[in-house]
């Protein structure tokens, strides 16, 4: 845990790393992760989502869930910048290993509060070994 | 050391639940404090009450109830999960018009929404999560 969020008195948010390891279909756990997301949200903590293994097919660009019946919810992953979800976090491994680049994936951005609403990208491009430091530095890590 | 256990895996297909049990009671027998165990996923269904294990085999739903009622512990099971899997409790049963009877959440068991495990992440030392 962070120092910050360890002393007494008033509360400082906590660092909240939601990984996502699987396919956005095939079993349910990227759509109940999102759900997770979008519900934590509300609670003003510092969140950063983690994308590696096949879960970087969640973030791939031009999925069409019609022949499979099932709901497609790729393009909320677009709308996280407006609750304050900012930092994706894409291991290059994972990417490599499945034969995509970034072309591949959606275009996330948000707007920087803190920098007259300035767009930018939300996705970052991370090696494993820069992936663990960032899991190293969180106070909370939800695995799906 | 205030602990949350987070159990992602459905009982008998996975061993998460059996883990997350057995590491539950190791944390209670250190004397540690268990804010609260969540269930999401397929983990839901270690609150119904209806499995019926055979009888040379452990039965999880029951372990849980009864550590539960040991140690006063808070077993939340996700209330969207669980309506996509069929947990249901009395009132979400009456709500959906499930008929006399239907409710099936395993005593000490109670239904809630996700934000019982935002807090749990806020509010606990340590989150520990069992899944697959």
């Amino acid at each position: 845990m962070s120092e910050a969020a360890k002393g007494t008195g008033k509360k400082v948010p906590k660092k909240f790393l939601y990984v996502n390891r699987k396919a956005p279909y095939g079993t349910i756990y990227a759509l109940e992760a999102l759900e997770v997301v979008l519900i934590g949200a509300a609670f003003d903590q510092d969140v950063s989502l983690a994308f590696l293994d096949d879960g970087v097919f969640q973030l791939a660009n031009g999925q069409d869930t019609k022949g499979i019946g099932m709901k497609k919810f790729a393009n909320t992953y677009r709308a996280l910048g407006d609750y304050g979800v900012t930092k994706f976090y894409v291991e290059k491994e994972s990417l490599q290993s499945r034969g995509l680049t970034l072309g591949d994936l959606q275009e996330i951005t948000y707007e920087d509060e803190n920098d007259d609403f300035k767009e930018k990208p939300s996705i970052i491009l991370v090696s494993r070994a820069e992936l663990s430091e960032v899991m190293a530095q969180q106070d909370v890590v939800l695995s799906f | 050391m205030k602990f949350s256990i987070l159990v992602n895996e459905g009982p008998y297909t996975h061993q998460a639940s059996d883990t997350a049990l057995q590491f539950t009671r190791a944390v209670l027998a250190k004397g540690h404090e268990v804010m609260r165990v969540f269930f999401y996923h397929d983990g839901v269904n270690v609150g119904s009450r209806l499995t019926v294990p055979p009888q040379d085999d452990r039965n999880l739903q029951k372990s849980w109830s009864d550590l539960a009622e040991e140690h006063k512990l808070d077993l939340v099971v996700c209330i969207a999960a669980a309506q996509r899997r069929g947990i249901l409790d009395e009132g979400e049963a009456k709500r959906h018009g499930k008929g006399e009877g239907a409710a099936n959440l395993a005593p000490g068991f109670r239904i809630s929404g996700l934000g019982q495990l935002i807090e749990m992440g806020i509010e606990s030392d340590r989150l520990v999560v069992f899944g697959d």
